[in-house]
């Protein structure tokens, strides 16, 4: 057999010089006069492994990695084609520890198969969710995917299968299935894996959308600073309208679904749903009070299903395996899996996809192995710029919504940021302040002028001006921005901001008694 | 600085874009995208041509034009350096390597190099957080940020 090597385009492994190692075997195989397949795979997540290269030979799938230019003259010397050992082998990839760990319900084929071959997709059972739910009723899809328990995974929680059924009890002319692809938040990059990895099975959710809720038109808002993912999308897109998964009639089914990639351009708070659908709109990205809910009154003032790109991706293996099986996995009201993402100042970083219910110290600790810098972890970010920071002494916190919540946390879109020991909380309160004022759409007081006043009240206590009078003032602004905003920005920016200020108060002790005390 | 446009070659520019995507539901934002991929950035000259084009005010485009931080309103330079200054890459030191960049540049972000061969600017997450600090050059994206990487940079945008 002619060997087939995989190479992931994953922006993450590209990032760190997949491209180059593409180049180089290329140039490799043909110097020697060698044939082989190269595909270039999505990421299976281990970025801490990236570049990983792949060959699928007689032995199997046996992996490489990270892989450098400089390795690729040595691996083909030691016949990295047949799987041979190299000081780069990893072996069977999925018995790599930080994979093997993992239960690969939505990411199934990410980083397996090639990203935009229909073929491969349909051979690693896509496509069965879709057929089965082209054979069932409206509204048993709907209850299908609210038995499942499945809930919004853009940070909301939202049980997805209600807010499909209000959709599909609102009557109208047009209805609209809008893909929330605007994942700014930082230590998230869930949404642009699967993007680039798995397009299919987004477009397939997307489709099992439309027929559940009778829309016929989708559209995919992606951030303008995911390239690669726009450009890979636009190219699935293209391919299921060809193979006719998208069209007048949804693989010769009585339904019809087509969809469009739309491109953002630099607004973080256009990831708000409602900001982004005026952005859909052509309008400024500001946020809408609601009600009316987008369910009933949303793009276009039509009826609109908007959820996040994980949330979509897990519909097909729903509709597939059905609602139990994926109920079966979680904890308490937090059903199936969630692809927590691991980044920052973690020696292990990459995306994990479980079921809920691993403590933040089992993620961080034994799956993230601790940090890069080998310093102590002083603080964990859960949920991105809008999340709060976790000391150690709550790191038995389980990853569920409720069990955040209690400890006034949130698991957002599951990224998890770790800090050592030489992170500064209260520049890094500071910092979620001045982010908020920079994003803010302007349309709420306490956001746009409380986030610019929050910052230089930081900056008071920084200087030493007046802390105690300060902090008092930091905390009672948080309180106003909490329940003053209309949307998770200016509402859930005191999240960090309290959090850095509860657990870390040493860190807000005027800079001359902080010299004092070491 | 690169040369600018006369204003009617860009009011005939920019009308031939607006065609292309005039039939698209809320065609705004991807014309503003091809303007400014035509000329690098949105020139004020192009705004009332969308503005009639579109049928709204022209305060209405300038509104959605100046809302988003994606559209310049003055040309770039001829490379567009982003690099992330979200947590991510804060808890590896993007402090750091964002101070060694400003320095060999000669520039702050939002700024371009007098000799118009890059714009700075910072950007809120490339989604490359498990391989932080990152940055993008020219759409291309560069992980793990170190001085080696940094040299490169400043050397491919000089060249």
């Amino acid at each position: 057999m002619i060997p087939r090597i995989f190479i992931p385009d994953d922006s993450g492994a590209v990032a760190l010089g997949a491209d180059k190692v593409a180049k180089a075997i290329e140039k490799e195989l043909k110097e020697r006069g060698i044939e082989a397949k190269i595909v270039r795979n999505g990421s299976r997540g281990a970025y801490f492994l990236e570049p990983m290269v792949e060959v699928a030979c007689d032995a199997g799938r046996v992996a490489y990695g990270p892989v450098k230019v400089s390795d690729i003259k040595g691996l083909f010397d030691s016949g990295f084609l047949k799987g041979s050992h190299h000081k780069r082998w990893l072996g069977d990839p999925a018995k790599i520890p930080f994979l093997a760990k993992q239960t690969r319900l939505t990411f199934a084929r990410c980083g397996i198969t090639d990203p935009l071959s229909l073929d491969a997709y349909e051979r690693h059972s896509g496509l069965k969710g879709l057929r089965k739910a082209i054979a069932m009723q409206p509204a048993d899809i709907v209850k299908q995917v609210t038995d499942s328990g499945l809930r919004g995974r853009g940070g909301a929680g939202f049980p997805t299968g209600i807010k499909w059924k209000t959709v599909l009890d609102t009557p109208a002319d047009q209805k609209y299935i809008v893909c929330n692809a605007d994942e700014g938040d930082s230590a998230t990059f869930a949404d642009r894996m699967i993007m680039e990895g798995d397009p299919f099975v987004l477009i397939e959710g997307m489709a099992i959308a439309g027929i559940a809720t009778g829309a016929t038109k989708g559209y995919i808002y992606i951030r303008s600073e995911y390239p690669h993912a726009v450009a890979k999308m636009n190219r699935a897109v293209e391919i299921a309208r060809k193979a006719g998964v998208l069209g007048v009639k949804v693989l010769g089914s009585a339904h019809a679904f087509d969809m469009e990639v739309r491109v953002g351009a630099g607004a973080y708070v256009c990831g708000e749903e409602t900001s982004l659908l005026n952005s859909l709109e052509g309008k400024r990205g500001v946020v809408r009070a609601k009600p009316p809910l987008p369910a009933i009154q949303g793009l276009f003032g039509k009826p609109t299903v908007i959820n996040n790109v994980i949330s979509l991706a897990s519909v097909p293996i729903v509709m597939d395996k059905g609602a139990e099986y994926y109920r079966d996995f979680g904890m308490g009201r937090s059903r199936g899996t969630i692809p927590i993402q691991i980044a920052g100042n973690v020696k292990h970083g990459g995306l994990f996809e479980t079921a809920f219910g691993l403590t933040l110290g089992e993620i961080v600790d034994d799956i993230g192995g601790g940090t890069a810098s080998g310093r102590p972890v002083k603080a964990v970010q859960v949920g991105g710029p809008l999340g709060a920071y976790f000391p150690r002494s709550l790191f038995d916190t389980p990853f569920d919504y409720e069990e955040f919540a209690k400890r006034d946390g949130l698991i957002g879109h599951a990224g998890i940021t770790v800090f050592d020991d030489s992170a500064d909380m209260l520049k890094m309160a500071r910092f979620a302040m001045e982010f908020c004022a920079v994003e803010s759409c302007g349309k709420c007081t306490p956001c746009r002028v409380g986030a610019v006043r929050g910052t230089e009240t930081i900056d008071r206590i920084a200087a030493g001006i007046e802390p105690e009078k300060n902090l008092t003032l930091v905390t009672d602004l948080c309180n106003t921005m909490k329940f003053g905003s209309l949307c998770a920005l200016g509402g859930f920016t005191p999240y960090p901001v309290m959090s850095a200020l509860t657990h870390f108060p040493e860190d807000f002790k005027p800079a001359p008694v902080r010299v004092a005390a070491e | 600085m690169a040369v600018q446009p006369a204003s009617t070659e860009i009011a005939t520019r920019t009308a031939s874009i607006i065609q292309e995507f005039k039939a698209l539901e809320g065609p705004l934002l991807p014309i503003l995208h091809g303007v400014q991929g035509e000329f690098g950035y949105v020139p004020q000259e192009a705004l009332h041509v969308i503005a009639d084009e579109l049928n709204l005010s022209r305060a209405e485009v300038h509104g959605v034009a100046s809302f988003y931080h994606d559209y310049r309103k003055e040309p770039g330079g001829r490379h567009v350096l982003k690099v992330c200054q979200a947590e991510a890459c804060q808890s590896m030191g993007s402090d750091t390597t964002t101070a060694r960049i400003k320095q060999l540049l000669g520039i702050d972000f939002h700024e371009t190099a007098k000799d118009g061969s890059v714009t700075l600017e910072p950007v809120y997450c490339l989604g490359l957080c498990a391989c932080s600090p990152s940055a993008m050059l020219d759409g291309e994206v560069i992980g793990r940020l170190d001085n080696e990487k940094i040299d490169e940079i400043v050397e491919a945008v000089r060249s």
